[in-house]
């Protein structure tokens, strides 16, 4: 079994396909938890104060930690083996074909995109949370309490070029997951041509979802942040 | 009609190919385009020059030896056809046209557009049959098979194994190849039998080839001129994946 999740080419596309399934779960649930935020700080801080320095969620945080590694390097290994057989010579005419989606061909762009975000994202919020409660610190450098994600997304999203850089991160991953989620159905076999106009339609739906959802969160506070600083907005 | 060739030029697998231009003058709207290569090959000869090294056989698609990349498609701007069916009325008179061999590092080019597709013949060998006792043709009766069944079947049988597929695909991948061949079989009594020999054995020598991964872009079925389904890609999926998990 071993071999044949790394010898095999079908083998290595379905590490992609579960790893890639386990990674829209978990963002699914983030984004659910993100949302909390926009209607109760209390109800959000509760969902940190639940996954910080506890034993399940450092279990939970390796295990998804593993999921992405797993997820990168199958991704960089599958594109060296590619270019590898597709040749040195490539076509001088080249032409989009047919029902082929932009997404489909540059998958490893978006997902190189997608992990520099969650760098920045990880800086932002994780280094300044669990990481912070990790190392035994009650405030992090921001002075803010290590257990208050509510005011942390506050002032992160206070920023406008962190704003734009969410939503840039958020694009890259809404075209991702477009292509991703109906081809991880399509790799473990489950498809057809019947189901195919409905796996994208899906596809769409789920991407639509989750980047919608964390980008409510993002513009929300944004624009929370411009109400509160706004003079024509004082004095109400 | 008038037209300007670009087309690849390479002495041997060994030497450095490159595009060289010539002209086709008074050509016929009518003219195939494998006529009008023909055309071109004559005046070569009579000028002293190289005729172009070009596969074909048949001439009425069925056969699977035309190739060529036309002006950035595999088989040219036709949809379902191969490039012995598309002709030179498809084309803008005066129009330049860039002719490539199949760009594959599994398919290596023997001679200007000639390229090596015998990797597709060792995948066949590798598990592309039906182990039976072949006497004669048995009666049409004998074993029913359900007619959704045996149209899937031969829509995926319709594959003519001329490449197109890996030559279009931008990871070199020849999963919609692999696939019809284990589809149209799969989907039959007779071949259902060997189901999961047949898709670990063609799988493995498609990966020692040195074919790439699928990633699902949907290309090979959009150039493919027998209109096969990714769909069949799911089903090898299934049938490998089935396999595998049997072992």
């Amino acid at each position: 079994m071993g071999c044949f999740l790394t010898n095999s080419s079908l083998g290595r596309k379905l590490v992609m396909s579960i790893s890639g399934c386990f990674l829209v779960l978990f963002i699914l649930f983030h984004m659910s938890m993100n949302i909390a935020a926009i209607f109760s700080a209390d109800a959000y801080n509760w969902i940190c104060a639940m996954l910080g320095a506890n034993w399940y969620a450092l279990v939970a945080t390796v295990i998804l930690a593993g999921g992405v590694f797993v997820h990168f390097a199958y991704a960089f290994w599958l594109t060296w083996q590619n270019r590898k057989a597709r040749g040195n010579v490539r076509y001088a005419i080249t032409v989009k074909e047919k029902g082929v989606d932009w997404a489909s061909k540059n998958m490893l762009l978006l997902g190189v995109i997608v992990i520099l975000g969650l760098l920045l994202h990880l800086v932002h919020f994780w280094s300044k949370m669990q990481l912070q409660e990790l190392l035994g610190n009650h405030e992090n450098c921001l002075g803010l309490a290590v257990t208050d994600g509510a005011a942390l997304i506050q002032y992160t999203f206070s920023k406008w070029y962190n704003v734009a850089l969410y939503v840039v991160w958020l694009a890259a991953l809404w075209f991702h997951l477009s292509h991703g989620v109906w081809s991880m159905v399509q790799t473990v076999g489950w498809a057809n041509d019947k189901w195919y106009p409905r796996l994208k339609c899906l596809s769409t739906i789920v991407a639509t979802l989750i980047c919608g959802g964390f980008a409510a969160v993002v513009v929300w506070f944004y624009v929370q942040h411009l109400l509160a600083n706004c003079s024509c907005c004082a004095g109400c | 009609m008038n037209f300007t060739l670009k087309i690849w030029r390479q002495k041997d697998a060994q030497s450095k190919g490159a595009f060289k231009e010539y002209k086709v003058e008074n050509v016929s709207s009518d003219t195939s385009f494998l006529e009008m290569l023909d055309i071109l090959n004559n005046d070569l000869v009579h000028k002293g020059e190289e005729p172009v090294a070009f596969d074909h056989d048949c001439r009425e698609g069925i056969c699977g030896m035309c190739s060529l990349h036309i002006d950035g498609h595999a088989h040219g701007p036709s949809q379902a056809v191969t490039t012995c069916q598309i002709y030179m009325r498809q084309f803008k008179d005066g129009a330049t046209i860039t002719v490539e061999p199949w760009r594959s590092a599994a398919f290596p080019v023997i001679k200007d557009l000639v390229v090596n597709r015998s990797a597709y013949d060792q995948i066949l060998q590798a598990g592309g049959f039906v182990s039976v006792r072949t006497n004669s043709v048995p009666d049409g009766n004998a074993i029913p098979i359900p007619k959704a069944d045996a149209d899937e079947s031969m829509d995926a049988a319709a594959c003519v194994g001329c490449g197109a597929c890996a030559a279009t695909c931008k990871n070199g991948s020849a999963m919609l190849f692999v696939a019809a061949r284990v589809s149209s079989l799969a989907k039959l009594p007779q071949g259902k039998v060997e189901g999961a020999r047949r898709a670990k054995a063609m799988v493995a020598k498609m990966d020692e080839l040195g074919f790439g991964n699928c990633t699902n872009t949907g290309a090979c079925q959009a150039e493919c001129p027998k209109q096969i389904s990714i769909a069949h890609i799911a089903r090898l999926n299934r049938e490998f994946l089935a396999a595998k998990l049997e072992d």
